[in-house]
């Protein structure tokens, strides 16, 4: 397999089994370079299990994996490449901050000593400090500095702001924007809270079941999906250039998700917008329709 | 100087409700010709937003013709949007107002008279398109 | 990553390192007052000498056994619970490298640590080592069991072997506190074994035919209620029996031969005072013994002499550094795949 240009996580027939459970399964996708691209799917959709394959963390079972080009943790100029803060941002409780900087700066050729000292002094954070006495959000903030100071071309985070109060979570996602804003490296994220997602990925890939549901940028998402609510009607007969996400009716009324780049003339229906969220659920409803991946290309 | 805000239960794309929001503050006259704008990095940190969706934003304006960036400098306002039209506000805000007053007499209340204007919006809308 | 592995490590091992030099500074002070040549050492020493003797053999017992369960297992375990293998990882360092670092380090400071130790209490029990008195009992010679892990080279190859052994099952079980418990399990086992099964086929022992007479016999050994006793020849001096059967002049081993049984006399018994006297025993016993030699009855001694301690030395620290790799390749292979 060959990555398509610019796809910076590229996976075929990706499958990953832990003694008899499968976590991942024929897996295909492909994460374009230069984005935040946001993953979101339910829990047991592979999310994790993704992100840990694409970090090298774990070995795949079957399929391929390719990232920046080469196989994930193949070595030490390959890890260089690719940054990951795992769920729960892992520090060492024993070290104190100025010790994961020296850890980072010894075991990374490219660090940038002074992005990291700059970004523990701007969060106010004690160099002295033990790691272990950090607030979760400070915790966070840490194992990010780490993985942007890595100056990698990829930066993979698992729920990095999941367990932080709404204020750190801010803080988190901030660091992270002007990071991007400044050296533009790819960022391959997943969370469950869409709403940041919205602000943070402008790439989002909705994983389902292993499955990619649908990927796509965020912009074209939220212009081309709608609500219809109206009358009760059959979904098939709605017009061929309208996709059902998914579908509810009652004995008068139908409520559709559609997705669709042409207007929607119908005088019938009321049409609503989706917020990114609303797109995302109707792809993850169980009454979603499951039908082959939707690429959306602009 | 403008600052952005998101509404996130809007359905509105990040980078549109920055576009608009410009587009608002120069109808309004709260920006004029020569303010500039925040710069990518400003908003980004501000906002906790994707700086792409930033930079789409400003290349927009920059396409209606409304901002111009100067390299290293910032991106600044090259025309308002309020000049002429804003003349125009105040006599049809007194017809709005005249045409509320006649619906309220034929007994529409408030969530009708919201229902008939969105739909009747959104049909001479649609017309322009088709 | 040497900066890491010696960050992560200076804990431990300036524990390991205090605990080495406070041996060793009792070792010296209790060493000097020792009486340290002479023929009856044995009978020269204090109980309280005797009981720092057999603290010695315990020290250098748990002192890899506590490598292992402490350095050892949660070495990697820790990380894994904790996740910060997460962290490590996913520096510009590859897993390999950053498993070779810590256990290169790990181990040259255990090896040189126990090595210290095993130094200073080698040199105290020197003189005590095999120390007998005519009458009032002896020690154990430094061959066997009891002390032959306690003193020169071995206990640094046990302690390596601990320390991967730990190691390797920290990466399996992924929890620190299991793995402190199934390494210490382990350990005890191997620390059990290898004298029961193992050292005595590492190097191929004497055999000596042994005519018994009055001058080679050691003793007639009775046990509980069996009629049959034992005989046990005298040994070479510091030598590792490893058996002491008797052979009939086939060379098959046998029981002692009920004439003989018959032939010799009971010990007096409390309840038989006018028993025949102690004289008349000694005399007895020899016609038996003379008469067992001449129906073709020899002891079989096999044993390991004095003269091997080094080479066995030698070859049971080979054989748990060559352990020791193989776990070491089984950690460096299984944490390539986790």
């Amino acid at each position: 397999m060959s990555a398509r240009e610019g796809a910076v996580v590229a996976t075929h027939g990706l499958g990953k089994r832990y003694r008899r459970r499968w976590a991942l399964t024929d897996c295909t996708l492909e994460i374009p370079a230069g984005h935040v691209t946001g993953l979101v799917g339910p829990n047991g959709a592979g999310k994790t299990t993704l992100l840990n394959l694409a970090a090298g963390m774990l070995t795949p079972t079957t399929g391929s994996i390719e990232v920046c080009g080469g196989r994930p943790a193949s070595g030490a100029a390959q890890l260089a490449r690719v940054g990951y803060v795992a769920q729960d941002t892992p520090t060492y409780s024993g070290l104190s901050v100025a010790d994961h900087l020296r850890l980072g700066a010894r075991l990374n050729p490219r660090w940038d000593a002074g992005l990291a000292t700059r970004r523990i002094a701007a969060l106010g954070l004690d160099p002295a400090q033990k790691a272990g006495r950090l607030s979760g959000g400070q915790r966070a903030q840490l194992a990010l500095t780490m993985g942007l100071a890595k100056r990698p071309e990829l930066l993979i985070l698992d729920e990095p702001v999941a367990s932080l109060d709404p204020l750190a979570r801010r803080e988190f996602l901030q660091g992270l924007m002007e990071a991007v804003a400044e050296d533009g490296f790819s960022v391959l994220l997943s969370s469950h809270l869409v709403a940041d997602l919205e602000r943070v990925a402008d790439h989002l890939l909705v994983l389902v079941d292993s499955r990619v549901r649908v990927t796509g940028e965020v912009e074209d998402l939220l212009a081309t999906h709608h609500r219809l609510s109206g009358p009760r009607r059959d979904p098939a007969t709605l017009p061929a250039d309208q996709h059902v996400v998914s579908a509810s009716s009652t004995d008068v009324q139908s409520t559709f998700v559609v997705r669709t780049d042409q207007p929607i003339l119908d005088p019938a229906w009321t049409v609503g917008r989706l917020t990114l969220e609303d797109v995302v659920l109707a792809y993850m409803s169980p009454g979603a329709e499951p039908r082959p991946a939707l690429e959306m290309v602009r | 100087m403008i600052q952005f805000s998101l509404d996130g239960r809007s359905g509105v794309s990040p980078y549109l409700q920055l576009v608009q929001q410009v587009r608002q503050a120069l109808r309004l006259g709260l920006l004029h010709e020569g303010d500039r704008l925040p710069t990518v990095k400003e908003v980004v940190a501000d906002l906790a937003i994707n700086p792409n969706t930033v930079s789409k934003a400003y290349r927009e304006l920059e396409l209606e013709g409304l901002v111009a960036a100067r390299q290293g400098v910032g991106t600044f306002v090259t025309r308002s949007l309020a000049g002429s039209s804003l003349a125009a506000h105040e006599p049809l805000r007194r017809d709005l107002a005249r045409w509320l007053a006649k619906a309220r007499r034929a007994g529409l209340d408030e969530e009708s008279i919201e229902a008939l204007f969105t739909a009747t919006f959104r049909a001479t809308a649609e017309q322009d398109i088709a | 990553m040497i900066w890491l592995g010696w960050r992560q490590l200076r804990t431990q091992a300036a524990t390991l390192y205090a605990a080495v030099a406070v041996c060793a500074v009792v070792a010296v002070i209790t060493g000097s007052a020792l009486p340290r040549s002479g023929p009856d050492v044995f009978d020269l020493l204090t109980p309280g000498d005797r009981r720092l003797y057999f603290t010695g053999v315990i020290v250098m017992a748990l002192a890899p056994a506590l490598v292992g369960a402490f350095l050892g297992a949660p070495m990697v375990a820790r990380e894994l619970e904790s996740g910060t293998h997460g962290l490590a990882w996913n520096q510009s360092v590859t897993r390999t490298r950053w498993l070779a670092t810590k256990l290169v380090l790990s181990a040259a400071a255990v090896a040189v640590a126990v090595g210290a130790l095993s130094l200073a209490v080698t040199w105290w029990a020197a003189p005590l080592d095999g120390a007998s008195s005519s009458t009032r009992g002896s020690l154990p010679g430094r061959l066997t069991p009891v002390s032959f892990a306690m003193r020169g080279l071995a206990p640094v190859g046990y302690a390596v072997f601990a320390l991967l052994l730990g190691v390797a099952i920290g990466i399996l079980l992924r929890r620190s506190v299991p793995a402190i418990a199934v390494t210490l399990a382990v350990f005890t086992f191997v620390q059990i074994a290898m004298p029961l099964w193992v050292r005595p086929h590492l190097l191929r022992p004497t055999t000596q035919l042994v005519s018994v007479s009055a001058d080679t016999i050691a003793g007639i050994g009775f046990h509980n209620e069996d009629p049959v006793p034992t005989l046990e020849v005298q040994s070479p001096p510091g030598a590792w029996v490893l058996s002491d059967r008797t052979v009939d002049a086939a060379g098959r081993v046998v029981p002692v031969p009920s004439s003989f049984v018959e032939c010799v006399p009971r010990p007096p018994r409390p309840d038989q005072p006018d028993g025949p006297g102690v004289v008349n025993i000694r005399e007895r016993m020899d016609t038996c013994l003379s008469q067992l030699a001449a129906a073709g009855y020899r002891q079989r001694l096999v044993y390991q002499p004095a003269g091997r301690f080094w080479p066995l030395q030698w070859a049971e620290t080979g054989v748990f550094l060559a352990l020791s790799g193989l776990l070491a390749w089984f950690c460096f292979w299984r944490v390539r795949r986790l």
